[in-house]
């Protein structure tokens, strides 16, 4: 059977991309972001994850105003990087796992959550940008992604419990798929940031290390915080956070964290990373 | 019954919702054609000639013109889509955003080195509370 080993969080801003993408890593400014995840790397290329059960949403990609799925699960063979104004991200196309995505997404909609399946689309910053920063620029992505978009372009997202419940379906799920995989689920977006109007650039450090310590210890109290406190507190984008919980439910209850860091900025936002240890 | 919105007293934020994407649908699809190279090179080329093929108002199509970030908002555009419009001029998130908050590329980028924009009462709106 499979096996969730681990969970990983970590924020997708777009710049952070484009830095890597144009060589412009070994920048200070953009230094001290890519140091945090040096820890990251050499334990993930130890890991060897089989499949990566990646959390994040799409900014405006392959959703547009004609269809906003609230939540929608990968099943195609593969996902090109999405051409988001000034041309794809220069990284590999990622590869999907159809037989264990449709396993997930049937799983799932009978335990009544009712996920969007997607045969095809186009990934963007937001799930290609953690790629990166865990994997680095590799000529392949060393593991089969499963990609689950959801929501948080027009209001009202999924709330923080329907994700952290979601999260616990998903494991039942992974748990239950015959081979024996070794999976991860990352949990991507955050933390704090606000891209628009006069109180762009809002960054909460309080509220985001107060974040980072819950999601550890206290998520299920955390997945109750209304969406309006990440609104106020955390920025109009901090609502991203809601995708975390996914991650952190479909781990065990206690889970050993063996890699935090939290950085600003990166442009506009708090980068925010933690690895959890599933084992 | 028109639905609660809770969210209306926060500042300087618009929060896109159903009647903000209804405003703004023609705007945020025009926004996504610029997703390929060939629409961008005639966006470039004539931006009023190609705005007049969506049926924008004449107030959203001036907005983009004008690059006036906040106003495209108001106007129900998301910044999500709009960031398509500054990606095909070139630019990053983060100029986008100083444009919209009044404060110069240096003042704005300053704010972020210094930990960004400090989450007082007045940046969250908890005076207005009850």
């Amino acid at each position: 059977m499979s096996k969730i080993t681990a969970g990983v969080t970590t924020s997708h801003v777009p710049a952070i991309g484009a830095a890597l993408d144009l060589g412009k890593d070994k920048e200070p400014y953009w230094e001290a972001v890519f140091k945090g995840y040096e820890f990251s790397k050499k334990w993930i290329a130890n890991e060897k994850p089989d499949v990566v059960f990646l959390v994040y949403n799409d900014h405006a990609s392959a959703f547009s105003q004609e269809i906003i799925p609230t939540f929608a699960i990968g099943c195609a063979e593969e996902y090109a990087p999405a051409d988001e104004g000034f041309g794809p991200r220069p990284v590999p196309v990622v590869k999907g796992h159809p037989e264990m995505a449709s396993h997930i997404a049937q799983s799932v909609i009978q335990d009544d959550f009712d996920l969007t399946i997607v045969n095809k689309m186009d990934v963007d910053h937001g799930l290609t940008v953690p790629l990166s920063l865990m994997f680095g620029q590799p000529d392949q992505w060393p593991c089969k992604v499963i990609p689950l978009a959801v929501n948080v372009v027009q209001y009202p997202p999924p709330s923080g419990r329907r994700c952290y419940m979601l999260g616990k379906a998903i494991r039942k799920a992974i748990e239950s798929y015959d081979d024996d995989l070794n999976v991860q689920v990352w949990g991507t977006g955050g933390m704090s940031h606000q891209l628009q109007g006069p109180r762009a650039g809002l960054i909460n450090q309080e509220f985001d290390n107060d974040f980072l310590d819950r999601i550890v210890n206290d998520p299920d109290e955390l997945s109750k915080m209304p969406h309006l406190d990440y609104v106020k507190k955390a920025g109009s984008e901090g609502i991203e956070l809601v995708m975390w919980l996914i991650m952190r439910g479909a781990l065990n209850d206690d889970v050993e964290q063996i890699h935090r860091f939290y950085h600003v900025p990166a442009s506009n936002t708090a980068v925010g990373h933690l690895i959890l240890n599933n084992r | 019954m028109s639905l609660d919105k809770p969210y209306d007293n926060i500042p300087g934020t618009v929060i896109f919702d159903a009647d903000m994407s209804r405003k703004g649908f023609h705007l945020n699809q025009f926004c996504m054609s610029l997703m390929k190279a060939d629409n961008r090179a005639r966006f470039k080329a004539d931006e009023k000639a190609y705005l007049n093929e969506w049926k924008m108002t004449d107030e959203q199509k001036q907005a983009v013109l004008d690059r006036d970030y906040n106003r495209m908002m108001a106007l129900g555009g998301n910044i999500y889509f709009l960031a398509k419009i500054f990606s095909t001029d070139g630019l990053s998130f983060q100029y986008a955003a100083a444009t919209m908050t009044g404060m110069s590329q240096e003042e704005y980028r300053d704010m972020m080195l210094a930990g960004g924009r400090k989450p007082d009462n007045e940046s969250t709106g908890d005076q207005t509370d009850e």
